[in-house]
């Protein structure tokens, strides 16, 4: 009996080893791969990632920024939208960023940053990012993560081949997408054919302060300008532009627009150019855009009108300008790290067409011309021409690079990244976007140093990705290592807005520049109070202006009465804290805006027009501090006709 | 005797290290704070670890009542001190060149150290009977009035040397390298003088060893 029991436990045993062993087999095959994708965008709590990403919010007019590989979200810059959370384009300070020559705009659609560089390399001082709608160009701070300029394109109309930075951040260069009548006027649609212009502008940056100025404007046919590119190394001193309806249609464009089986890459010597400038070229031409700089110690931003802009005829600089014949509306318009390569995507095709600087150069050289378009020479397809790849996708769209001599090409259609050779053409590995991807990144995956160990694509198409959250869904965005021979799909995040293109670069190269705290005794604002004793209030006609100050965890002063129905009551309000992420928020009830937010060191400035009589509250915003709560304060609203007189107190 | 006497003048020049290096350091860390807001204890008064730190800390303390730390001009000492390490500095290097020169014993370098020792002594007594006051002698309309399981009131005196836990900050108080000068320069006197005494001969005595010989 003993024995039969211990042989039936024995078999108990052997079956249970197996029966634990067989899922045991599979479950970790499959856990394997798993746990090294998780390992490999897993950044433990506390741990920062390697690598910044700057993601374009599109239709949300502001820029977000990532880590990598995690996918997390650090930060949403607004650029060119008003931004309750902070008070961007709501405080006085901030409003005239969002001015323009149309007044006051507190939208836009932002699509390409593109991070500074010396050399080609990526010096992480400036972000330029470009709004489409309105045409405007931004530059953000990369120490304050903040707007610091934004300059208005005028004759520009769908400011899309931006915003793109030659390899000494020499120019931010603009084209319009949509060609329109220089100068603007009343005039037929239907006349667009040989009538509308395409402006492409040329802003140069202060290599010091960054300051833009736009320093020329080169009046191309009216075509579409898609998309565009710097050369570097070799080609530096150039830059081309994708473009699309040479067939100068004005409406019904998804048919009228897609005739010609071949459109253009435009190839523009703006070394040339500037020469040409700056020898007294080009013409003056009457026109009236915004320029506004904020400027981080007086803590405010001034919008100023420019009345005058130079513009360059191309046929009037020889050896300037030439057109690369492109086949099917091609899109993207990627330049290799070294230079040689222009890379010309076919939206409408499978395969990828690839230029050669250096043939170029020779066939502008042989004079080897197919005719020309409004003047400008065209040459031939099959001189310019030196590889195509064959990619057995449809609807290339955007191309990025690594440093070994990889390309990274985006197909919409087909909704997959495909990785090709440079050289030989050859396709290498495919992987599935979930879904229709638009652009990629790879970090400085647009200069001669790129980053290849992640890409990340950005998809138009959402469906089923996430836990559905109505008709209306965030976009979603794939992270793939690429540092084998294979791409491997590691994440999958939720992006803000519409992230069209992207921009990323080493955390080293920012972290330490980062700005901890505005210096309170750099604080050049003009109502701000730098110590609690000079808070007051001042009555001037029926504006009244609220000197305040506030530290853990009261406003100076706390109650204010002698406001009068009818008043417009500023409150500049002066953060004294100098300890790193201690901001403090202000608003008041009934305010016909939104709160600010005052970071340490900094002043801004809320109105608040009162419309009936009483006592009402303000308080902190920011959960700034254990008594966060009591951080409040009360203003007393009399009567239009009432006399009283202004007075002010904390603690009495 | 003469290699004892450069030591002692070499000894109290360490303790010009005081002019340019902090006495005493006492670091704050808590969950809200990983990186530590920190005093450094110069002889001459109080500056941050970190430019804002002593800011910083008056803005944290006024929550339980402590008073605001002590800029030079409100204390004494902070123009005392380097007047008395100026003095023992001169004095130790007077006495070296005396020794070097046998003018004076080696009696008269352990009588330095003696000296110096308790002006240290003192010096700490001090230093803790201010904190003592500064952790203790609160605003009695503190926002944050806080009392030890016991019932009596809390109180923030920091470690005089060491680790404490105050609240949610980890109070660090330590030496710092203007301390460790002067250590190591006292300790080169103590060297001296017993160096010096075995290697000291008055003059009859030497001519007492020479008959002997």
């Amino acid at each position: 009996m003993r024995n039969l029991n211990y042989f039936f436990s024995s078999i108990m045993a052997i079956a249970l080893l197996f029966i634990g062993c067989k899922p045991g087999t599979n479950g970790s095959d499959g856990g394997a791969l798993a746990s090294s994708a998780a390992e490999k965008v897993y950044v433990a709590p506390g741990e920062q990632d390697e690598f910044y990403a700057f993601l374009s919010g599109g239709y949300s007019g502001n820029l977000t920024v990532y880590g990598l590989p995690s996918g997390r979200m650090f930060k949403e810059i607004p650029v060119f939208s008003q931004f309750p959370t902070s008070g961007y384009g709501y405080s006085e300070e901030t409003k005239p960023m969002l001015n323009t020559s149309h007044g006051f705009i507190p939208w836009d659609d932002l699509h390409h940053p593109d991070i500074s560089q010396t050399n080609g390399e990526l010096d992480g001082r400036w972000i330029f990012v470009n709004g489409n709608n309105t045409p405007r160009i931004a530059r953000i701070s990369l120490s304050t993560f903040e707007t610091e300029e934004i300059i208005e394109i005028p004759n520009s109309g769908g400011n899309h081949s931006s915003a793109f930075i030659t390899e000494n951040t020499e120019y931010v260069i603009a084209g319009t997408r949509f060609a329109v009548p220089v100068p603007q006027r009343d005039m037929p649609i239907n006349e667009y054919k040989g009538n509308f212009k395409g402006a492409l502008s040329f802003i140069s940056v202060d290599p010091e302060s960054g300051r833009l100025d736009l320093k020329f404007q080169v009046m191309m046919p009216g075509f579409n300008y898609d998309l565009s590119r710097p050369g570097r190394g070799k080609s530096h001193g150039w830059h081309f532009f994708s473009t699309y309806n040479t067939e100068e249609a004005n409406s019904l464009m998804e048919v009228n627009s897609s005739q010609n089986d071949k459109d253009f890459i435009a190839a523009i010597n703006w070394k040339k150019i500037e020469d040409y400038v700056n020898n007294g070229g080009g013409t003056k031409m009457a026109t009236n855009y915004a320029h506004n700089v904020y400027d981080e110690h007086t803590h405010s931003g001034t919008s100023t009108m420019k009345k005058e802009v130079l513009t360059v005829d191309p046929t009037e600089v020889p050896g300037a300008v030439f057109f690369l014949p492109t086949p099917k509306s091609p899109h993207g318009c990627d330049v290799d790290p070294s230079g040689e390569y222009i890379i010309g995507a076919g939206k409408l095709s499978a395969d990828i067409t690839v230029h050669s600087f250096t043939k170029m150069l020779e066939a502008i050289e042989a004079e080897k011309f197919d005719g020309e378009a409004y003047g400008i020479p065209i040459l031939k397809f099959e001189d310019v021409m030196t590889g195509q790849v064959k990619s057995g996708g449809l609807g290339p769209l955007h191309t990025e690079f690594d440093s070994n001599g990889n390309a990274y090409t985006t197909f919409f259609i087909s909704s997959e990244v495909v990785k090709w050779k440079l050289g030989t053409w050859e396709v290498v590995d495919r992987k599935p976007t979930f879904y229709s991807v638009g652009h990629l990144m790879i970090p400085g995956g647009n200069s001669r140093n790129p980053f290849g160990k992640y890409l990340v694509a950005m998809n138009k198409i959402t469906k089923d990705r996430y836990l559905p959250t109505g008709p209306e869904m965030e976009h979603s965005a794939q992270i793939y290592d690429i540092s084998g021979e294979k791409m491997e799909l590691i994440y999958d995040f939720p992006t803000h807005g519409e992230p069209h293109y992207a921009a990323g670069c080493p955390a080293d190269l920012l972290r330490a520049n980062s700005k901890k705290i505005y210096r309170l005794d750099e604080n050049k604002h003009p109502y701000a109070v730098t110590s609690p004793d000079q808070a007051r209030v001042e009555r001037n006609g029926n504006e009244v202006h609220v000197y305040m100050s506030t530290i853990r965890s009261h406003f100076t002063p706390d109650n204010i009465e002698g406001v009068k129905v009818g008043d417009k009551v500023y409150f500049h309000i002066t953060n004294h804290e100098q300890d790193f992420d201690v901001p403090h928020g202000f608003s008041i009830l009934g305010q016909n805006t939104s709160e600010i937010l005052i970071m340490p060191g900094q002043t801004k400035t809320s109105v608040w027009e009162p419309k009936q009589v009483g006592v009402w509250p303000f308080y902190c915003t920011d959960f700034c501090s254990a008594l966060h709560q009591e951080m409040q304060g009360y203003v007393r609203v009399s009567p239009a006709n009432a006399n009283m007189d202004l007075s002010w107190s904390l603690g009495e | 005797m003469k290699k004892a006497s450069i030591l002692m003048i070499i000894g109290p020049l360490f303790l010009l290290g005081l002019y340019f290096f902090p006495l005493w350091n006492i670091m704050l860390g808590a969950p809200q704070y990983p990186e530590p807001l920190g005093i450094n204890i110069h002889i001459d008064g109080l500056q941050g670890v970190n430019e804002f730190d002593i800011q910083n800390i008056d803005g944290l303390n006024h929550y339980i009542g402590m008073k605001t730390l002590p800029k030079p001009e409100d204390m004494w000492e902070f123009s005392v001190f380097p007047l008395i390490i100026g003095v023992m500095v001169i004095l130790g290097v007077l006495i070296g060149f005396l020794g070097f020169f046998k003018v004076v014993s080696p009696n008269w370098f352990i009588g330095w150290f003696v000296v110096m020792s308790i002006l240290g002594i003192l010096g700490m007594y001090d230093f803790n009977a201010w904190m003592v006051d500064y952790g203790t002698n609160l605003d009695p309309n503190a926002i944050m009035k806080l009392a030890n399981p016991d019932g009596t009131p809390m109180t923030y005196k920091p470690p005089l040397f060491g680790h404490a836990k105050m609240l949610n900050f980890d109070v660090t108080s330590l030496p710092a390298t203007g301390a460790w000068m002067m250590f190591t320069g006292m300790m080169l006197i103590l060297i001296a003088f017993l160096w010096g005494r075995k290697m000291w001969k008055p003059k009859k005595q030497e001519v007492l060893q020479t008959a002997n010989s």
